[in-house]
């Protein structure tokens, strides 16, 4: 049986994992390698990471992140921010990335999602979508939550879902960082409005909030409640385990 | 143990070669025929489509030596390479594979596709896929397979010295660099009992 995914998400700056609360603070928390194992041990079924630096001259900075955890940790990684084009997908592909999130250039060149689906495959192209929820609508901004499009967020996910995007992660800008719970509402119509899976993101502050969200879509993306050690990954398949959702545990036997 | 993985194009080689090293494997990522020859055995990536994986191959001009290699060596295909193994694929349009395992590919019946994530197989092990075809082949041939939305995946397949995965072993943590050990542990006996 397909098991929900436990994502967690490490905030990339200059080499370092830090960490994001509404997008603005950040707090220093340590080395990617050390930090991806940990993840690891503890049962992530993939990882994250971020970088929220992405100005042009720290690209190399990220590539060197991502090789370095490649060659120790053997689960899904998926690289985000500052992806301006086909060759940065490749780069950081061949740095040992197996996925890329594409969000703001999603957005402003959606041809750019078809042209990466057809040259590296449906399987690595996933599309971040952060909305807001404002006058009875939700609405997809870029940026990093800091502009406002005049997308629906219904009506992108259907079209980058035709345009071959193989995953989408959903953030919910009202939620993020407020560790009170997901916005449901969206991932439902988003479930609902396409086939590919869904990450959820934003919002989580315990484990009961991440059964709520795999009650609905396909993974959870946690970043604050783990950095934090308010929970652990264990400890939220567990909870998730026993609401009957199918988890998959890590049995570390010695060879 | 050297390690030939096939590089024609199709997807990303350098985690199948990291995994391979993690587990005390040399690799050479090659497409030249004497490497080919030269090493203790072959392994197939693959990530994309089959028409154009097919097409990818015949262009490198291997695919009879790949079929001679399987005869000869153990053969091991993951992802798209495992599909590759077998007569044809409806994927796209109707393409013939190497036919080293008999059966062929078609688009798996669930509604929500692809199959992406971890599923598990064996004795509850968990492992990460990413498809939406699979093999349809004789039974005797399926050593174990997975079950998503009520359909029966074939995930490991075995003909001979011919070895498929459908999902990546190279990404399933743990439990997956153990199935390619146990692989690599297979090849050296073959190795050392000289076929």
């Amino acid at each position: 049986m397909l098991k929900r995914r436990i994502i967690p998400c490490l905030d990339v700056k200059e080499g370092r994992v830090v960490k994001g609360v509404e997008f603005v603070a950040l707090r220093d928390i340590g080395d990617p390698v050390e930090i991806a194992k940990y993840y690891d041990a503890s049962g992530a079924d993939e990882l994250v990471f971020l970088d929220i630096t992405a100005s042009t001259e720290r690209r190399q900075t990220m590539l060197d992140v991502v090789s370095a955890v490649a060659r120790k940790v053997f689960i899904p990684l998926t690289v985000g921010g500052g992806i301006r084009s086909l060759e940065d997908i490749s780069s950081l592909l061949k740095a040992g990335a197996d996925k890329v999130s594409l969000n703001t250039l999603a957005v402003e060149s959606p041809d750019l999602i078809k042209q990466a689906a057809e040259r590296f495959g449906s399987q690595c192209i996933v599309v971040a979508i952060d909305v807001r929820f404002e006058d009875g609508e939700y609405f997809v901004y870029t940026y990093g939550g800091k502009q406002k499009t005049e997308l629906r967020a219904i009506d992108w996910a259907r079209r980058v879902t035709e345009l071959g995007a193989g995953e989408l992660l959903v953030t919910s800008m009202n939620q993020d960082g407020k560790q009170s719970g997901y916005d449901l509402a969206i991932l439902e119509l988003l479930r609902d409005a396409v086939d590919i899976p869904i990450i959820a993101s934003g919002g989580a502050g315990n484990a009961n909030h991440v059964v709520d969200a795999l009650e609905r879509v396909d993974a959870a993306l946690l970043a604050s409640i783990l950095h934090d050690r308010k929970t652990t990954v264990e400890e939220v398949k567990h909870v998730c385990s026993e609401h009957n959702l199918p988890m998959r545990f890590v049995t570390t036997i010695a060879d | 143990m050297n390690v030939a993985v096939i590089d024609y194009g199709m997807g990303n080689v350098f985690n199948v070669e990291r995994a391979l090293k993690a587990i005390g494997c040399h690799v050479v990522i090659t497409n030249d025929p004497i490497e080919i020859e030269a090493a203790d055995a072959i392994l197939l990536p693959g990530v994309g489509a089959f028409p154009q994986a097919m097409a990818s191959l015949h262009a490198t001009g291997l695919v009879p030596l790949l079929k001679q290699m399987a005869t000869e060596k153990p053969f091991l295909g993951i992802c798209l390479g495992m599909q590759l193994l077998f007569n044809s694929s409806t994927e796209g349009v109707l393409t013939e594979g190497l036919g080293l395992i008999e059966g062929r590919v078609e688009r798996m019946r669930a509604k929500r596709l692809p199959h992406v994530g971890w599923n598990s197989i064996l004795r509850d092990e968990d492992v990460y896929f990413v498809h939406s075809y699979h093999v349809v082949t004789d039974e005797a041939h399926i050593v174990a397979s997975a079950d998503y939305m009520g359909e029966r995946v074939p995930a490991i397949v075995h003909d001979g010295l011919v070895t498929g995965m459908q999902f990546h072993p190279e990404k399933s943590g743990t439990f997956g660099l153990r199935l390619l050990k146990e692989w690599k542990e297979s090849v050296e006996r073959e190795i050392t009992t000289g076929n």
